[in-house]
């Protein structure tokens, strides 16, 4: 029997309440049919008794207090999958807005996902080699890992992204494997413009699903979009056999999004407005990369986040570097000096390169030229703020190296074109090349055998 | 009416049930069709709230609610070693078994395994007199740990009936007593115990044998005790988890509780990848063997990740009333204060400083009072060591958890993010850390590696103190300006910083240091300390010795020299006098 609830007791924010239903259970969703005919979606949150709270998706506006009919659909939120969707678009709930029609399921998956069992978690070990220096050195991506970029308004963070995804190499026999998952979240249409437009001039857009809620879209479904857009890469990733790559873009405005829920619900805030729970629904999301033993695919997840006012120790990124493995931090100061991309090295990291790197994986030599390269950097940080009390003339003769040292690392290293793809030997010969800038002996965190077979003499001399 | 239990309420992982007296605080409960497990946290006349530990999508109103007469309670018996639970000590390889790669809810699998035989030896015979915590049976439960059958806590009496040594699975009666009022108990190989409440002990002895690490400024500046309690706070990136890593492989506990509270799945596949593969110095065997983890992932549903450490903790007590040194390692502390938190918040609460419940210390208090050296009830010594690592928001310490943990801990390493940036590992900064155990620990160091490491502990110490306040004057003017005995402790605290605190994990000789190298090496940095110092009395300038490359032959003595053979040492120090003596000759 269908029962159509007619009214609602109390409207606030995006959600509504509603009395005397029965037989609903926790997180169903529901079909709320307004009196103009328009049809919205809600998703139970709260059940007292027989009372409701239904948060509706599309926004509460035009909602009165008896316009409305509301049906139980008698599931949870579900996503229609098959290997159809590739290349198609949908809006942030999953309904497909490219003009397609509907997909035809071959499966329906619950959008909320479910964890994976630790011990059937494969451990990530193939690195991805990006074509990108400073990320393929020292902050190596791995498949099936989850590598946030940290950023700020009006930063490159986008480029970076497109980058990644368009020069991501996957050895050749897996090419036909390789699918990108975008979602975005209170993105500008520009925004979103950009990204399909660049995976169409690099050929790949018959192989991205994109799910976009942009920021003029509906907020509350901002809260499905990176479950829609996981629940789609999980089907091709787990089910299908396929190595995927979710970009999202941005985090910050899901958190926000999550914020205005919780608040309109009257729930006790955390830091600085967000709820409580911040850190298990983040966790919920990031989580659900990896590996699984004995599954072909893969799930590794690039999200974008902008932070407020460049602040890293902000809620969003902080709970974000707690539960990723690593961060790519972008700095304000290196874009000003026109370095593309403007990845600010020190804070940045990739905490599964440590077993995805080295002999067998990228080179002998990888990760002890990589930590004397975070190691010289940091002098060049201390070197610089000397300089600026003391100038740099009365620097001492070592600290003027530094200083050299940091300028070419910065201009001839970090930087480079946005088309230009350098292979990891490049990439690894080119800090060579820097280090040997540098006196040997202050190369410490380098053992003797490699430092032999690397360092480059002559440059040495040279500088002398 | 005490069967008509239902649901009425569902807010996230809190329920509430209507109109009932039946429900105890703590009580274990079955929620729902699917029997999801949760715990009673709170009764009012109108409602009982209930904290699943399951998701509770698909939840409806109307679904009954049992209660199960008794808190939530570990099964504690052969089979712990080598497993790996979730927070409330599910099994996950048996879920995996049953479920495939994804955890469903509602999953009844029992705690250990049932259908395994043990090769049980039985130690009593009829007539004898056991009381608490004696010995009853014993199995070998992995090839370095025996398990001891304990008679649980509270109970006592006379043996009935024994079983001859034999084959048993987990839950066959071994023995049976008669307790003094008659009453007859039948004793399993597994008993159950409250995770929420210590087991108890006869007496706590004072904490004075260290806890070896091998990590060199860890047990040189900074020690923690056999049954003392640490903590290691730092931010994201800071290297906590490589620290708690390096601890659980290296330290010289019998067994390592290992709770992975709501850290990364990847991580825990790491953990579990990389133990398997690890041989344990001491037995020779895989350190699986000797480890328990507990992986209750964010991901994984959070008030399971409140009841993890609880979980953990009492599975280390178990294994410390047989006599064992136990260390647990919780990963970290701030997810599960989090965890509190977002219950708390749930219970509309009023919440304390930063949304954290008011009764935040007195939890984490009664968390890190369960560490200590004990006498135990069958009169073994055993203990339990925690070291629990904090998330502080932002990597500021000045935050309730952090600051709250620092008052019940008494080590504390502080890692550091600048030194993470430099890639210092580990990132413990030696300014702000401390560890109070030095007054207990000191006799045992004096006796067992000798009155020196004392000395040139306190002497490293202060180098590195004065160094921290030269460090103010170079960065506003430079280091050349200097006078030259200032710019040997500069020069001697960064070969003190590159050389002995920095400790490479990934080096096969340098993961694991013993405390005889440790203090060796201390002695051959001070040997050069107080030569550099004659020179410059002897107004000869120190970078007459730098050029010699000395200092920097240092930095690297902890590669070259192996933890077998220390021997190399003399060969340093020879040469150390070779380049002074040849100086003073020209």
């Amino acid at each position: 029997m269908i029962i159509d609830y007619i009214g609602v007791k109390e409207v606030s924010g995006s959600l509504i309440v509603i009395d005397g239903v029965f037989n609903v259970s926790f997180e169903e969703i529901v079909e709320i049919r307004l009196d103009d005919g328009t049809i919205r979606q809600g998703r139970v949150v709260q059940i007292d008794g027989d009372r409701i709270v239904v948060q509706v998706f599309e926004g509460t506006k035009n909602i009165s207090l008896n316009n409305t009919r509301t049906r139980l659909k008698g599931h949870p939120m579900e996503l229609a999958l098959s290997s159809e969707i590739l290349g198609r678009v949908f809006d942030g709930v999953g309904r497909p807005i490219d003009g397609l029609g509907d997909v035809f399921p071959e499966k329906k998956m619950n959008v909320n996902g479910m964890a994976i069992n630790p011990v059937s978690r494969l451990y990530p070990k193939d690195y991805i080699n990006t074509g990108v220096s400073t990320i393929d050195v020292l902050t190596t991506l791995i498949r099936g890992q989850k590598l946030p970029i940290f950023s700020g308004s009006g930063m490159k963070h986008n480029e970076l992204a497109v980058q990644i995804a368009r020069q991501a190499k996957i050895s050749s026999d897996e090419k036909e494997n390789f699918a990108i998952v975008f979602a975005a979240m209170g993105v500008k249409n520009d925004v979103a413009e950009y990204f399909r437009r660049s995976f169409e001039e690099s050929g790949v857009l018959q192989r991205v699903v994109m799910f976009l809620n942009l920021s003029n879209d509906p907020v509350i479904e901002r809260i499905l979009t990176p479950r829609c857009a996981l629940t789609a890469a999980e089907y091709l990733a787990f089910e299908q056999g396929m190595h995927i790559l979710v970009i999202m873009t941005d985090m910050t405005s899901y958190t926000e999004a999550l914020r205005e829920f919780s608040s309109s619900k009257g729930e006790i805030p955390g830091r600085k407005g967000y709820p409580g729970y911040l850190y298990s629904d983040l966790a919920s999301i990031y989580e659900r990369a990896g590996m699984i033993k004995g599954k072909k695919g893969s799930l590794t997840q690039i999200p974008i986040l902008t932070m407020p006012n460049d602040d890293i120790t902000h809620p969003v990124p902080d709970l974000t570097g707690y539960i990723t493995e690593g961060q790519i931090v972008l700095d304000r100061a290196l874009e000003g000096e026109g370095i593309y991309p403007p990845i600010s090295v020190l804070p940045s990291l990739s905490r599964l390169m440590k077993d995805g790197i080295g002999e067998g994986y990228t080179r002998e030599d990888h990760s002890a030229l990589a930590n004397q390269l975070f190691a010289c950097y940091a002098k060049v940080k201390d070197a610089r703020s000397l300089a600026s009390v003391i100038g740099e003339e009365e620097l001492s003769a070592a600290d003027k190296k530094i200083l050299a040292f940091g300028k070419e690392f910065e201009e001839k290293f970090i930087n480079q074109g946005f088309g230009e793809d350098r292979s990891i030997k490049k990439s690894l010969d080119l800090g060579w090349k820097l280090l040997s800038m540098l006196p040997k002996k202050d190369l410490d965190r380098v053992d003797d055998a490699i430092l032999e077979k690397y360092y480059q003499e002559e440059k040495a001399e040279d500088k002398k | 009416m005490k069967n008509q239990n239902v649901i009425y309420g569902i807010n996230g992982p809190v329920v509430t049930v209507k109109d009932t007296d039946s429900f105890s605080m703590m009580e274990m409960v079955y929620v729902g069709n699917s029997k999801l497990i949760g715990e009673v946290i709170g009764i009012t006349e109108e409602f009982t709230t209930i904290q699943v530990y399951e998701e509770t999508t698909g939840l409806e109103p109307l679904e009954p609610v049992v209660g199960t007469g008794s808190p939530m309670m570990a099964t504690l018996g052969p089979g712990i070693i080598n497993n790996i639970f979730d927070g409330i000590q599910r099994p996950l390889r048996g879920i995996e078994n049953r479920y495939g790669a994804f955890i469903e809810k509602g999953l009844g699998v029992s705690a250990l395994d049932e259908e395994k035989k043990w090769d049980v030896k039985i130690k009593v015979k009829v007539g004898e007199k056991l009381f608490a915590g004696d010995i009853y049976a014993e199995c070998q439960e992995t090839s370095i740990i025996t398990h001891k059958c304990m008679v649980p806590p509270n109970v006592a009496g006379e043996v009935v009936m024994a079983k001859k040594n034999g084959k048993f699975s987990v839950n066959d009666v071994v023995v049976q007593i008669k307790t003094e009022n008659g009453k007859e108990l039948k004793l399993t190989l597994c008993q159950q115990w409250p995770i929420r409440s210590p087991r108890p002990v006869a007496k706590r002895l004072p904490t004075t044998i260290p806890l070896i690490t091998g990590q060199r400024v860890i047990d040189t500046l900074f020690p923690v005790s056999k049954g003392g309690a640490a903590a290691v706070p730092g931010g994201f990136g800071a290297g906590k988890t490589m620290t708690q890593h390096q601890l659980a492989k290296w330290c010289d506990a019998d067994i390592i509780v290992y709770v992975g509270c709501g850290e990364r799945g990847n991580e825990m596949s790491q953990v579990l990848s990389e133990f398997s593969e690890l041989i344990d110095p001491k037995s020779g065997k895989p350190m699986t063997e000797r480890t328990v983890l507990i992986a209750n992932t964010s991901n994984m549903p959070v008030a399971a990740r409140e009841a993890s450490i609880y979980t953990g903790i009492t599975l280390a007590e178990y294994y410390r009333d047989m006599g064992y040194h136990v260390a647990i390692m919780a990963d970290s502390t701030s997810r599960w204060a989090e965890a509190l938190r977002e219950i708390s918040g749930r219970l509309e609460e009023m919440p304390a400083e930063e949304g954290f419940p008011a009764y935040l210390p007195s939890r984490l208090s009664e968390f890190y009072e369960r560490a200590g050296l004990t006498k135990n009830l069958n009169n073994s010594d055993g203990s339990v060591t925690i070291i629990g690592a904090v998330s502080p928001q932002g990597a500021d310490f000045s935050e309730p958890v952090t600051q709250n943990t620092k008052r019940f801990v008494r080590a504390f390493w502080a890692l550091d993010k600048s030194l993470a940036y430099t890639r210092h590992y580990p990132a413990i900064n030696w300014m702000q850390s401390y560890s109070e155990y030095f007054t207990d620990l000191d006799p045992w160091f004096v006796q067992n590696v000798g009155e020196d490491f004392v000395k040139y502990r306190a002497k490293i110490s202060a180098i590195l103190h004065e160094e921290n306040k030269l460090m103010e004057i170079v960065k506003l003017i430079g280091s050349d300006v200097l006078p030259d005995d200032q710019k040997l402790v500069i020069e001697i605290a960064r070969v003190i910083r590159v050389g002995f605190l920095q400790q490479n994990a990934f080096h096969k000789e340098d993961t694991f240091v013993p405390l005889e190298k440790q203090k060796l090496m201390m002695k051959v940095i001070l040997h050069l300390e107080n030569k550099a110092r004659q020179l410059i009395l002897a107004s000869i300038p120190i970078a007459r010795l730098q050029e010699r490359g000395v200092f920097d032959k240092l930095t690297k003595m902890k590669y070259e020299v192996p933890n077998n053979d220390l021997s190399a040492f003399d060969g340093y120090i020879e040469e150390i006098d070779q380049a002074f003596s040849e100086i003073l000759k020209v």
